[in-house]
């Protein structure tokens, strides 16, 4: 189970929309107890997808390294990965199971229209399979 | 001795360590480090011909290997290497 801290929520919704009708993404932060995690951090980063982002996006190995090093000296934890599908519910695509890291909770946030629609997570399973992962 | 980053995915297959100490060499020769030390960690890093995966990037510094000299790329004794996932995914 997931819990998501208000004010990295509302980054994450508003980098959504902000990057609507392209796909944005970024990296979550917090700490785990037994089977629950609360994200407390949310930092966006560059989609450096080239091309079209509408329905992609790529995180840069740099950004990933800062990542790591922010967790690192903030004495919180890479709990995993956020991005907006523009125009598409928030379910997992064949392109985020393919890429997808065991481990790493994965945020999808839907914007219909310029709005948003929904916000779900997702974990891989042992068979690397998407599972819902609900946020409370 | 040089240190290579664990990416946080990864963690669960090095007893939750995110610094590990190598002797260095070069990658080839790291990454069998490791895989000796931390055999689960094997598969994660290299797919069935025994060549990186190619959702691994592997960095020496700043740098990525791709633009050094691949497997070759020498680990100096201060040297940072840093495993690190591909992100990408989409709609």
């Amino acid at each position: 189970m997931l819990i998501i801290e208000t004010a990295a929520k509302s980054a994450m919704i508003a980098d959504a929309l902000k990057s609507f009708p392209n796909e944005c993404c970024g990296f979550m932060f917090g700490f785990e107890e037994g089977s629950l995690r609360t994200i407390t951090t949310s930092v966006e980063v560059n989609n450096a997808k080239e091309g079209d982002q509408r329905r992609r996006f790529e995180i840069s190995a740099i950004d990933y390294m800062r990542a790591e090093k922010y967790a690192d000296e903030n004495n919180l934890i890479l709990l995993g990965i956020y991005h907006s599908h523009p125009n598409h519910p928030a379910i997992p695509s064949e392109h985020d199971r393919i890429a997808a890291q065991g481990y790493f909770s994965y945020v999808i946030i839907s914007i219909m229209e310029s709005k948003f629609s929904s916000i779900l997570s997702w974990q891989l399973n042992d068979v690397s399979q998407f599972e819902e992962e609900k946020i409370i | 001795m040089a240190t290579v980053i664990i990416p946080t995915p990864l963690r669960k297959f090095t007893n939750n360590t995110s610094k590990i100490e190598i002797k260095g060499g070069n990658i080839t020769e790291a990454i069998n480090e490791l895989a000796f030390n931390f055999p689960d960690l094997k598969k994660h890093l290299l797919d069935e011909s025994g060549n990186i995966r190619s959702f691994v990037n592997i960095f020496v510094g700043n740098d990525d290997i791709r633009d050094l000299q691949q497997e070759n790329t020498v680990v100096k004794e201060d040297a940072v290497v840093s495993i690190i996932p591909a992100i990408a995914g989409g709609s």
